[in-house]
């Protein structure tokens, strides 16, 4: 009886051991299996060519991810100059002025739009914004915009990492000490003040990671942005330029890649650049956040 | 002086509470217009049949392919990263518990990992997957789907497994269990209600996920029979419809994408109710 039991938990705790392991390796497995795949591209090209040049024409044997980089980074700095002032300051509203039951009500809003599938955040994309884009905002400012633009893809990416941004700044300022305000308060600062000067300093590292990773989040996102970005390979000018993301070039060309030489082992490629940077920034500012809760 | 900061504080409240009042009205307006636009094309026809002949230039039929085909996919990835998780949280709070550094490192590690989009998952599975001759299937895709959603499950219930008292592992061990008894005895019924959001949570992500089935899961007008047989998925089937010039097969992507999204907000709204209270 005892040693059957023992068996047991000596069977149970190796099984257990094995799921860590196993989760533990599968970036590496990753990481090598990408690089092995993107390995004979490596060879033919030199990787300052790959990222910095501008041709891309797979079937001359070309391949340029210059433009890709620039217009996913773009979009993604665009998507978060959006949404960095709406979460900053509603996190704010929520955590300092708002009565507690308007808190309660959002967070099953945040819990909806994080819920929401990016396909359906492309649909929406493409009947509202991209219409708006094209009629409204770029006669604004005397361009010509079919609509299908990085301005498009940023607005739809904004409202897709708000959520994402907003519950990692909701839990930093929750995490400040009450006694602080209250200090600054009883020195006769106002409520605003105080918020300046103390909440938001003392959180900064949280406030700067949730940025970051947001930031992260939005560069890897493929589906809804691909939907509304028009997908030409160029550098755009202009934000009301189209343009071809990373991940969406990965996602647009799986099928036809198995045709032209070399082309799986660029596509490859991309996805190892996306997973390199990503997993280096989420590194970083994972880094700050565990830094900062130790003190 | 005291009036310039008086205004300037009541700026910021009103700001603040703008902004604030911006993201509701996002997500009214998001559901509003696909509401508007997906429900007068809902019909039985569509959620009951599959594609009959023609069907992608206006003809009868439905979506039940991609209906079916992502339930299947999401329940089998749910199950198969639970059986994953559930040692793994465990493991980590039970075993681990005396090495605070390695724990820290393991949670840092797997939020790392959460980080890392599911495009990227989708690449190198279809890599795999072609290295060793297999095809898009349904089983391809439930393991992209699962490998995806693990980091999410494990600190979802990590977080849940966390809460447990340490007393309580010290007063079962006390009393002769061994250690998988406490975990699988004690902990996972103490656990067991929270583990539920972190289900739904991670169901929720693998049933609206595109880009990691677009390489693994292919695409296919019958509901799959066994795991070795391609799937149609929901996000799939609204984006493949959606690129379609003929406006009957566009609307049916939206009647997609109003079923899609009425899941996921069942989904998310039962996570919330299930959710204990602290």
């Amino acid at each position: 009886m005892i040693l059957s039991r023992k068996l047991k938990d000596s069977i149970s705790s190796k099984w257990m051991l094995a799921c860590l392991s196993f989760c533990l390796l599968l970036p590496l497995a990753i990481g090598s299996g990408l690089v092995l795949k993107s390995l004979p591209l490596l060879q033919s090209h030199s990787l300052k060519e790959l990222i910095f040049s501008e041709d891309w024409f797979p079937s001359d044997n070309q391949f340029g991810f210059w433009p890709f980089i620039v217009t996913s980074v773009w979009v993604t700095v665009l998507a978060l100059i959006i949404s960095i002032p709406l979460c900053l300051l509603s996190s704010i509203y929520l955590t300092q002025f708002a009565p507690k039951w308007v808190l309660k009500f959002m967070r099953p809003v945040i819990d909806i739009l994080a819920g929401i599938p990016s396909v359906v955040y492309g649909v929406w994309g493409l009947l509202v914004i991209v219409p708006l884009v094209g009629d409204k905002i770029a006669p604004l400012f005397h361009q010509d915009s079919l609509g299908y633009s990085l301005l498009a893809g940023a607005i739809v990416l904004a409202v897709m990492s708000i959520p994402y941004i907003l519950n990692m700044l909701l839990e930093v300022f929750r995490q400040i000490p009450v006694e602080l305000g209250e200090a600054s308060l009883s020195l006769g600062a106002t409520k605003w003040e105080t918020i300046k000067h103390i909440f938001i300093r003392k959180g900064s590292s949280g406030i700067l990671s949730a940025f970051g990773l947001g930031f992260s989040k939005a560069l890897g996102e493929t589906i809804a942005v691909l939907m509304v970005i028009g997908n030409v390979p160029q550098i755009p000018q202009s934000m009301f330029d189209s343009g071809y993301t990373l991940p969406g070039l990965i996602a647009n060309n799986y099928g036809e890649m198995m045709s032209i030489p070399s082309y799986d082992s660029a596509l490859m490629f991309g996805a190892l650049l996306l997973f390199v940077i990503i997993v280096i920034i989420n590194i970083i500012f994972r880094y700050i956040i565990y830094k900062s809760e130790l003190i | 002086m005291t009036v310039r900061r008086k205004y300037e504080e009541n700026f910021f409240r009103f700001l603040s509470f703008l902004f604030t009042a911006i993201i509701v009205f996002a997500l009214v307006q998001i559901i509003w217009t696909i509401a508007k636009k997906g429900v007068p094309s809902l019909s039985w026809q569509i959620i009951s049949q599959e594609p009959k002949g023609g069907y992608y230039f206006g003809k009868d039929g439905g979506i039940l392919n991609a209906i079916a085909g992502s339930f299947y996919l999401a329940v089998s990835a749910t199950v198969l990263a639970f059986i994953i998780s559930l040692p793994v949280a465990l493991f980590m709070n039970i075993y681990l518990i005396r090495y605070q550094r390695l724990l820290i490192g393991i949670r840092f590690f797997l939020d790392v990992l959460w980080g890392v989009p599911s495009i990227v998952y989708g690449a190198f599975s279809f890599t795999l997957l072609m290295y060793l001759g297999y095809k898009n299937s349904l089983g391809a895709g439930t393991i992209t789907v699962a490998a995806m959603i693990t980091p999410i499950m494990i600190r979802a219930m990590d977080e849940v497994v966390k809460t447990i008292p340490i007393g309580l592992q010290e007063a079962s061990l006390a009393l002769g269990s061994t250690k998988t008894e406490t975990a699988y005895k004690v902990f996972f019924r103490e656990a067991l209600p929270g583990f539920a959001t972190a289900i739904l949570l991670a169901f929720g992500r693998g049933i609206g996920d595109a880009a990691s089935v677009l390489f693994t899961a292919g695409y296919t007008d019958y509901i799959p029979h066994s795991f070795s047989e391609p799937t149609a998925t929901l996000p799939l089937a609204i984006f493949f419809q959606l690129s379609s010039p003929i406006e009957e097969v566009q609307n049916r992507a939206y009647a997609a994408a109003v079923i899609l999204t009425l899941i996921v907000l069942v989904l998310s709204v039962s996570a919330r109710l299930l959710k204990p209270r602290k």
